[in-house]
């Protein structure tokens, strides 16, 4: 009995499974129907796991862009979107189902620069252009003429931290990386190699510490760190861990300035911190109180309506995936067709595109030109703007 | 190294450590009575640190009401687990019932990501757990001070149940024999229930404290603390609470002392539970304070 | 006499069927290989499935067919997958690859074919699989689980901190692919000598030691050597297929490997039925394609135009997670419990005889 049953459960997985790609087969066909009318742009973010977080901020900025800019050469835009779960595996196969399965003819994602350097290569070969939004990591474009992105790069915004922490006085620094993360390395690493290089003396980085991805604990790193008394810390992390640095720090009695990266820039590190996050330094993409366009400034106005008290700030990566939207809109209409080539020279001859978070050029590599970076600090419980950093 | 940063390492060590151990004395019944490593223990964890998210910030309720509200949910959830999950697998193989284990974490995992979002949730301010104090240059929170003496207390209250009260007598009965005691006419599925009773509301407590501690809040958070503790266990004598207490103490400060002292391999820090586990199976697989157990022919 | 000649009978018509069977699947794989018929994403998700055939195909071995409670298969995968990456990404990719710390010097100048690289993988992991395995198989069910566990861990670790041989967290990236047909190949291969191994005398010790370690002693079954046996060979072909994984990824990164990994794998074998490898195979399928169709799960739904709130991200996998737990507790022998399908199986249950009933008439009489 419990065989056949066992049998009927398989077969209603196996059903249950074709129904579902009927399903899925029947949207895309009355779309097809209609293809003269719907242009498809995937978008590729992690909804769960690891970076589930950050990759629904991403989407709400991609969704809020396709709102205001639903059409592009007098078609409606339609947004497919993936879950690539924070995971390469699932990424190369989410990818591929936007292509193949999906039909779109561009895409944009994704928050974690792994998943993105594990899609790249199935992009490249299906000439399908993309364009990441926060994916800072060196490898996601490198070697990749059908990748690009919005934001700028670790090795940029490392050497603008270094810079800034100089600028401010700082002799010695400490750094926390998360051992396991290719951004909180990057980042890390780029910033010791600049901070070094700028103060002329090797033993200026006082402290290295790394600790594994899952870890709460930060007590012991921080006591080693404050025994070292640095002048400041640099800790590139996730948001889900950096409230926890902060607040232990602050309870271990480290009074120093904490600097960390541009993930910092979110909602959730304030809220979890507390006031702990007061003081706190950070490089970002964009201000909301200084628009640095006009496009900025309806985006800001907009979006503060559309969350609706949701989230006390904008994420700056709802702010760059706005910008790879409509940067790949401006593409696809500057080219005249939905063919992967077109767009991508649409795409490499962009010329000072007025975009959210600056006004955007397109490295040979793929990668915006932005040198200059937004520092900001909390205070009152509020990201403010301190400061611009420009690097040659 | 200075004698402030070795007594403020020594601190962080104990606190630390008495969090594993609270979170460990669940797993120590649980495998006592059943022979189970409840996977889902450290997912209960997870959930119960929501409740109290709930409770404070989404309810607005004081802490001491939400407190004992997360403590009724977290117990309910833990028992509606046992039902669910394990007891109609009581007579099958040890594999499916540990798979069963793995099978319940990876649903509430998936739940509460699915219910929750990875955004990370701030875990509300208890105020006075949060305050911090410095005693002679080493600063630490209420809560690192408190915790240690929670543990102890629970410690005691459950050895007291286990030792002194009818129930904990039959826990003991059916820990010991399984079949026998059922035959002695011991209502094993109370004393089961009893157990998840006991283990889940450790692990509410031990969310509380953790939270007040490590305020970012996601659904994975359980599943480190969830590993380490269950090493904790096993290190201490799984199915033996004290032992469970001792090997959390001694796991915390063996992570801390890691850093303290090699700073350099602070990258191996989650692997020092593993080697720990695996070096205890070897030489002692009973654990330091374990009983030795016969397998039956 | 009767039934002597309809045996016979069905004998041909099931070798028959058999053959023909074996030369529609070598036409299907040729044109999907040769893009011809489906597309890239079912070639990628048919690619994926038979990786993970291998993969818990080996599992199986150590955990169905042994009774060893192994959870050490996403550790083995690495091993095996890091083998393929360091060894096969073009020499001139590397400097830009280990952008950080610099590749070790002497690994830095060494190119392998993608084969050697991948049976290195394999008998990597397989001796990683013997060390571990001499100390580690004196432990019981659920000690010796959660030591596999802690071990797959480690080595994560471990990759994660040798900075000069696998870029640590940053991973590598440009792994030369290779085609559905080397896949397939691979696989099929993989799964024939885990067969042949279990259908052996070895395979029968196994099985012994699967139903009673003490009764296989008594009967002069070397209870440690024929563990360590299924554990490493079980080790080398998870290598094998973690090899696979990073070549048809075209990155590895030690995040990958995390222990939840094997929780898939699990799943593929509880399906099946521990201790059927067809049941296995077939599960591996219906497990990568089901995940990959259930994203309908994820994507909102209106409904007569309602939006229906609980379609959103997320939703897909709570309906995995409740399907695993409604098969562990009421189909506890998956697809096949430990049968292999075969035609015999198949006319069986079209004619409504189940072999269970019968077996169990057997028994009685």
């Amino acid at each position: 009995m419990k065989r056949l049953l066992s049998l009927a459960l398989s077969a209603t997985m196996v059903i249950s499974l074709f129904t579902g790609c009927t399903k899925q087969e029947q949207a895309p066909a009355t779309s097809t129907s209609g293809d003269s009318d719907v242009i498809k742009i995937g978008v590729f973010e992690p909804l769960t796991g690891e970076n589930g977080g950050g990759g629904l901020q991403e989407l709400d900025g991609i969704k809020y862009a396709n709102k205001m800019y639903p059409e592009v050469l007098g078609k409606k835009v339609e947004l497919v979107v993936v879950d690539n779960k924070s995971d390469k595996g699932e990424a190369t196969t989410a990818v591929t189902r936007l292509i193949e399965k999906e039909g779109v003819v561009a895409i944009i994602g994704s928050y974690g620069s792994g998943v993105s350097i594990a899609a790249g290569d199935i992009i490249k070969n299906a000439k399908i252009p993309a364009m990441g939004a926060s994916c800072t990591n060196p490898m996601v474009t490198q070697g990749n003429d059908f990748y690009f992105r919005a934001c700028f790069l670790d090795p940029f915004q490392g050497e603008v931290m270094a810079n800034y922490a100089i600028q401010q006085g700082a002799k010695t620094a400490a750094v926390i990386m998360q051992n396991g993360d290719d951004y909180s390395v990057g980042l890390g690493n780029f910033f010791i190699n600049s901070f070094k290089k700028l103060t002329g003396n090797d033993a200026s980085v006082v402290d290295i510490s790394e600790f594994q991805v899952n870890d709460t604990d930060f007590n012991a790193i921080l006591t080693n760190i404050k025994a070292k008394n640095p002048d400041v810390i640099f800790a590139p992390s996730s948001a889900t861990t950096a409230p926890l640095i902060i607040k232990q720090a602050r309870a271990l009695g480290i009074t120093c300035p904490i600097m960390g990266g541009d993930t910092w820039e979110n909602p959730a590190v304030v809220e979890v911190a507390g006031a702990d996050a007061e003081g706190i330094v950070l490089s970002t993409f964009f201000d909301e109180n200084d628009p640095a366009t006009e496009e900025a400034k309806s985006f800001v106005e907009g979006y503060k309506k559309e969350l609706a008290g949701k989230e006390p700030i904008i994420p700056a990566v709802a702010a760059l995936g706005y910008d790879a939207y409509i940067l790949m809109l401006d593409a696809i209409e500057r080219a005249g067709s939905t063919d992967g080539v077109a767009i991508r020279d649409a795409l490499n001859a962009t010329k000072d595109f007025e975009g959210v978070t600056g006004v955007i050029n397109f490295t040979p590599e793929g990668d915006a030109d932005k040198n200059i970076a937004v520092i900001k600090t909390v205070k009152g419980g509020q990201f403010v703007y301190i400061d611009s950093v420009e690097v040659k | 190294m200075t004698l402030e940063t070795f007594l403020q390492q020594l601190a962080n060590g104990i606190s630390l450590g008495s969090l594993y151990s609270l979170i460990a004395i669940g797993y120590t019944m649980v495998y006592g009575i059943l022979r189970l490593i409840n996977f889902a223990h450290g997912d209960i964890f997870m959930m119960a640190a929501y409740f109290m998210v709930f409770g404070m910030v989404n309810f607005s309720l004081p802490w001491y009401i939400s407190i004992i509200i997360v403590l009724i949910a977290t117990i309910a959830l833990g028992v509606l687990l046992e039902r669910v999950a394990y007891k109609p697998l009581r007579d099958a193989p040890r594999m499916s019932i540990m798979i069963s284990a793995i099978g319940a974490s990876f649903l509430l995992e998936n739940l509460a990501t699915y219910l929750f979002t990875g955004v990370p949730k701030g875990f509300p301010d208890i105020t006075f757990l949060t305050n911090s104090v410095t005693i002679a240059g080493v600063s630490l929170s209420v809560a690192t001070i408190i915790t240690p003496v929670v543990t102890i207390v629970c410690l005691f209250l459950v050895l007291f149940i286990t030792n002194k009260t009818k129930i904990g007598m039959a826990m003991r009965a059916v820990s010991k024999d399984f079949e026998t005691a059922r035959l002695m006419g011991i209502k094993i599925n109370r004393v089961i229930s009893t157990t998840f009773i006991i283990g889940s509301s450790l692990a509410a407590v031990g969310a509380v404290l953790w939270g007040s501690k490590y305020p970012s809040i996601i659904p994975l958070m359980g599943v480190m603390p969830g590993l380490k503790c269950f090493i904790a266990a096993v290190l201490g004598g799984i199915g033996n609470t004290t032992g469970a207490v001792l090997g959390g103490f001694i796991l915390g400060m063996a992570e801390i002392m890691l850093v303290t002292f090699l700073p350099a391999l602070t990258g191996y820090r989650d692997a020092i539970a593993f080697i720990i586990l695996i070096v205890v199976l070897l030489v002692k697989p009973t654990g330091l304070l374990g009983e030795k157990v016969t397998d039956k022919v | 006499m009767m039934n002597k000649i309809e045996n016979k009978n069905n004998k041909t018509k099931r070798y028959a069927a058999n053959i023909l069977l074996a030369a529609v699947f070598i036409v299907v794989i040729t044109l999907i290989d040769q893009n011809l018929i489906g597309d890239q994403y079912i070639k990628r998700v048919l690619n994926l499935s038979a990786i993970y055939a291998i993969v818990a195909v080996s599992m199986n071995l150590v955990n169905g067919f042994t009774g060893l409670f192994s959870l050490g298969q996403a550790g083995f995968m690495a091993i095996g997958a890091y083998t393929v990456a360091v060894f096969t990404v073009p020499i001139n990719y590397r400097a830009s690859i280990f952008y950080i710390v610099p590749q070790n010097q002497v690994l830095a100048q060494i190119h392998l074919p993608f084969f050697i690289a991948l049976i290195l993988g394999g008998l990597a992991a397989a001796l990683v699989a013997l060390l571990i395995g001499i100390p580690v198989l004196r432990l019981k069910s659920d000690y010796l689980a959660i030591a596999t566990l802690g071990f797959s861990e480690i080595i994560r670790i471990v990759f994660t901190n040798l900075k000069t041989i696998t870029n640590g967290a940053l991973g590598i990236k440009s792994i030369p692919g290779v085609s559905t047909w080397v896949i397939f190949i691979v696989a099929i291969l993989s799964i024939v000598l885990i067969a042949l191994l279990i259908n052996s005398t070895y395979g029968r010790a196994f099985k012994a030691i699967r139903e009673d370690e003490i009764a296989a002693e008594a009967m002069g079954i070397n209870l440690f050597k024929h563990k360590v046996m299924s554990f490493a060979i079980g080790a080398f072909f998870a290598g094998i297929g973690g090899g696979l994984f990073a070549a048809l990824l075209g990155t590895v990164d030690p995040k990958q490997f995390y222990f939840t990994m094997t929780y898939n794998f699990l799943l593929m074998i509880v399906l099946g039925g521990m201790g059927s490898i067809t049941g296995t195979i077939i599960s591996s399928f219906i497990v990568t394609f089901g995940l990959e169709f259930l994203r309908f799960f994820d994507e909102p739904l209106a409904m007569f135009g309602y939006n229906i709130t609980f379609f959103r991200a997320g939703f897909r996998m709570v309906i995995f997670s409740i399907l695993l737990m409604i098969l562990v507790l009421f189909f506890r022998k998956g697809l096949l419990g430990q049968k292999e399908l075969s035609w015999k199986l198949i006319s069986n249950i079209f004619k409504g005889k189940n072999s269970n009933k019968k077996s169990n008439k057997g028994g009685a009489a």
